[in-house]
């Protein structure tokens, strides 16, 4: 085989250094996690990521904490976490400037593009699946755990109970303002991305630029009413007592919207880089891979929202 | 490969297309060649390895006789055995049996030039050294109020691992344990894209080796196990920052159980993701040595492909004394149990492949049969535990230590050994010793029987695990388990001794199929070691209907 032509289309790729980069940026962001969130010390009561985010502006904070004398926590965590995610940012330009360049030279035969679509079927599989671990929590610790514990062997009047457990003295949101807003932006995203699809797949560029950069817009818009809604939910319900820790519902509530809302965010930016490689004349009406994996990314994180929707927003929350 | 004209076309170092290596820090670190991947997820494998034994080294040390010894406290004790097990699943087994025997030959045996995604498989690499540097840097930050390090066992129960850790040592752990976890999931979406889709031409689903069979399974277990994993491990952090969430804070509605849930329905899976591959390179084996196809080679696949779909439906029988109702324990017994049919037609069919063989006791063949008489016993005390009843008893007692030890100490590291031996020639291009390797084989598996198996005497008698200390009436067979550390120790010199030998002094060259006619699948048809690039022409697999 040594020295023979190669006679395969398969795409052998040349060394790059973008790997061996990626595991340092997770090294670099891996300790700004740690240092932001928790510091290098043990916890105080007075982590390092609640002294950035709240030490001055919500001084009544402070008070329901105790006072400890001996703070040594490490400062400047977000400093390192910041600089992790653009070193992390930097090296994904890099590498995907260069499968881009690729599939442009031609490295992209049929049977390569194929394994594309396999590997984008995997991740989203996986994706799903971490949606499955925060839907199991959310599930069980509406239905089940009481009645489990013995406490309160109705399931149903579980659920009733659950949505109230936001946080302490706070009751959850209300499902027909912002959150059916969102769904109702997140379908029509869902509509302007097949839009922009059709259109490239018929030489319509100008159509395909409008539609997805209308895609983008509203998954801004999606973003931007989200953050809204957090921001109500921290300020302006809470009943003169600024809280932050989170009993059951609230948890599940916001670990689970919190990372459909991190996805929504990054399906934006894969569909923003579509959206620049269009305008840049890349993306041929034939062979566009990096626009349906962008779409079957938008539509993953479409159902995950209705599901969202329907059950921790709805079904609990109404009862 | 169609080479188009084309703008920012990356740079191609001279000779990267022409089978020529490229220079050593480009080789090595900038890597998009699964051969060299594989070797350096050997070698990760191997220092890892030293890591997590000298931890357990040390463990038998301290409980070689009654009384605290060695260890400084009881919470250093805990952190010894919690990193001997995260570092020993995450960073050893699991490193050598994929990343590394599935690189080097998953790619060559479905007949294909490299993996599907060359880049990502360095990146699943590079995440590893990060993943294990912060487990490493655990030990040494504040752990609990008992001192450094994270002492609540692989399994991070909370609130051992929330409230009752409160340092930054476990949350070192959680971020080590997510970039491990993505690095295996990229393994795993690159495992899947290879098989099933750069077969060679007549190399359809049915005439594929038993490795990739297992490597297959393996990786789609990894797909759909370990997200679940990271989500509990997001859970876990943001519970254990103050004021964050209480998911598992009874006082705030949650619920500590369903840790318990979400870790087996990523853990339980995990344990066939490190015995599957060993299956595999184990078929293989006893296929090659008795010169015979292995028996029931559709049975032998879809076993694995039962194993793997069982082994998400049967997490919680590591849970029976939660406190779980009774239906769902009778439930989860009876699912277990289930695993039993599989696995036997895996030992079984490897019996029927040696019946009438012509059998040759090679080193690899040694490491095999070892593997298939311990890992019945491993299965055998499995079927002991998966009882509820019998469980409730025997829960965290050293008899579960020596079931699992059983299966993956003898089973797993077992077949990294076989396989080692199996494919080193084929790997580095000289063989191996075989009067140092025989001392090597010898020594392990007498020494790691002597280690585990008095432990079920011990379990049995009512010893708990992750204790540093015991009283008198379990000193007898602690002293004989600790002498089996020994021994073991022993071996593994003599594995460094064969790695010398036959890597810088002797370098015994060897032809492309060193095992003779009973060796059939493709890596056999290529030089040892095989051309930087093989098959720049596909092979094609003829349509024999014999085979098999």
């Amino acid at each position: 085989m040594a020295g023979h032509a190669v006679e395969h289309d398969y795409h052998l790729i040349p060394p790059s250094p973008w790997p061996f980069l990626s595991g340092l940026a997770a090294l670099v962001w891996g300790f700004g996690m740690v240092v932001f969130f928790a510091g290098l010390v043990p916890r105080t009561g007075e982590s390092p990521m609640l002294e950035f985010f709240f030490s001055k502006g919500l001084d009544s904070l402070q008070d329901s904490y105790r006072p400890v004398a001996d703070k040594v926590g490490a400062d400047g965590g977000w400093i390192l976490l910041v600089l992790g995610t653009l070193f992390a940012a930097y090296v994904m330009f890099g590498w995907w400037k260069d499968v881009a360049a690729e599939s442009r030279a031609g490295d992209h035969t049929p049977v390569v593009d194929i394994g594309l679509r396999y590997g984008m079927i995997m991740f989203i599989m996986q994706e799903a699946m971490f949606f499955v671990g925060w839907f199991w929590m959310f599930f069980e610790l509406g239905l089940f755990h009481k009645m489990r514990a013995g406490w309160n062997t109705d399931v149903l009047e579980n659920a009733g109970a659950y949505a109230d457990s936001m946080a302490p003295g706070i009751k959850g949101v209300e499902p027909w303002n912002l959150p059916l807003m969102n769904t109702i932006i997140l379908l029509l995203s869902g509509t302007t991305v097949t839009w922009a699809h059709h259109a490239l797949i018929h030489n319509d560029r100008k159509g395909a630029k409008w539609g997805l950069g209308l895609t983008v817009a509203l998954g801004l818009l999606f973003t931007f009413v989200q953050g809204y809604e957090y921001l109500e939910l921290f300020h302006e319900r809470t009943e003169g007592h600024p809280w932050i820790s989170t009993d059951a519902f609230g948890s599940a509530f916001f670990m689970a919207t919190g990372f459909h809302g991190l996805h929504v965010l990054i399906g934006t930016i894969f569909l923003a880089v579509m959206f620049l490689r269009l305008s840049k004349g890349g993306l041929r009406p034939e062979k566009h891979f990096g626009l349906e994996a962008a779409a079957w990314y938008w539509h993953f994180v479409d159902v995950v929202w209705l599901f969202l929707f329907a059950f921790v927003y709805i079904i609990f929350a109404v009862g | 490969m169609v080479a188009l004209p084309g703008e920012n076309t990356p740079v191609e170092p001279a000779g990267y297309a022409d089978d020529g290596k490229p220079g050593f820090f480009a080789r090595w670190f900038y890597s998009t060649n699964h051969k060299d991947i594989g070797t350096l997820y050997l070698i990760f494998g191997i220092i890892s390895g030293l890591i997590g034994g000298f931890l357990s080294f040390m463990m038998r040390m301290e409980l070689a006789a009654p009384g605290i010894d060695y260890f400084a406290s009881e919470h250093q004790y805990l952190v010894y055995v919690s990193m001997h097990g995260l570092i020993m699943i995450f960073f050893m087994v699991m490193p050598a049996l994929i990343g590394g025997f599935g690189n080097w030959f998953v790619p060559i045996m479905v007949g294909a030039p490299d993996m599907a995604f060359p880049r990502m498989n360095n990146l699943s690499f590079w995440l590893l050294p990060t993943a294990l540097l912060c487990l490493l840097i655990s030990f040494f930050v504040p752990g609990s109020a008992s001192g450094n390090g994270f002492g609540g066992s692989w399994v991070m129960y909370p609130p051992l691992s929330t409230t009752g850790s409160p340092g930054p040592a476990f949350d070192f752990i959680i971020i080590g344990l997510l970039a491990a976890g993505f690095s295996s999931i990229f393994g795993a979406i690159n495992f899947i894209t290879t098989i099933l889709n750069m077969r060679a031409p007549g190399m359809t689903m049915h005439k594929m080796p038993l490795f990739a069979w297992a490597v297959l399974v393996t990786a789609f277990l990894l797909l759909l196990a370990l997200p679940v994993l990271a989500a509990a491990l997001f859970m876990l952090f943001t519970d254990r920052i103050d004021g964050g969430t209480g998911f598992f804070d009874p006082a705030r509605g949650g619920d500590p159980q369903m840790f318990q849930h979400l870790f087996w329905f990523f853990g339980h899976p995990e344990v066939y993701i490190m015995i599957l591959p060993a299956f595999g390179i184990v078929s293989h084996i006893i296929s090659t040595f008795s010169k015979k196809p292995i028996f029931g080679y559709l049975g032998m696949a879809y076993a694995m492909v039962a194993i793997g779909v069982v082994g998400f439906v049967v997490w919680a029988h590591h849970m029976y004394t939660v406190g779980m109702d009774v239906n769902l324990k009778a439930y989860f017994l009876a699912a277990t149990l289930v695993i039993a049919v599989p696995t036997g037609v895996k030992i079984f069919s490897w019996l029927a492949t040696m019946w009438g063989g012509s059998i040759r006791y090679s080193i690899p063949m040694q490491w095999a049969l070892a593997f298939i008489f311990l890992f019945v016993v491993g299965g055998v005390t499995g079927v002991m535990l998966a009882n509820a009843g019998v469980d409730a008893y025997l829960h965290d007692t050293y008899y579960v230590v020596a079931h699992f030890h059983y299966v993956l100490s003898m089973g797993a590291v077992f077949g990294i050994f076989a396989g080692f031996y199996y494919w080193f020639g084929k790997m580095f291009g000289v063989q191996y010793n075989k009067w140092l390797a025989g001392a090597h084989f010898w020594l392990f598996f007498i020494g790691v029987n002597v280690i585990f198996f008095p432990q079920h005497f011990l379990g049995l008698n009512g010893m708990p695990r992750r204790y540093i200390d015991y009283p008198e009436e379990f000193a007898i067979w602690n002293q004989v388990s600790s002498f089996g550390a020994y021994i073991t120790l022993a071996g593994v010199a003599f594995f460094f001794l064969m790695l010398i030998e036959a890597l810088l002094i002797s370098r015994r060259r060897v032809g492309d199929n060193y095992w003779g006619e009973g060796a059939t699948t493709l890596e056999w048809t290529l030089s040892s070691p095989p051309p930087y690039h093989q098959f720049n022409v596909l092979p094609r697999i003829e349509d024999n209907k014999d085979e098999h």
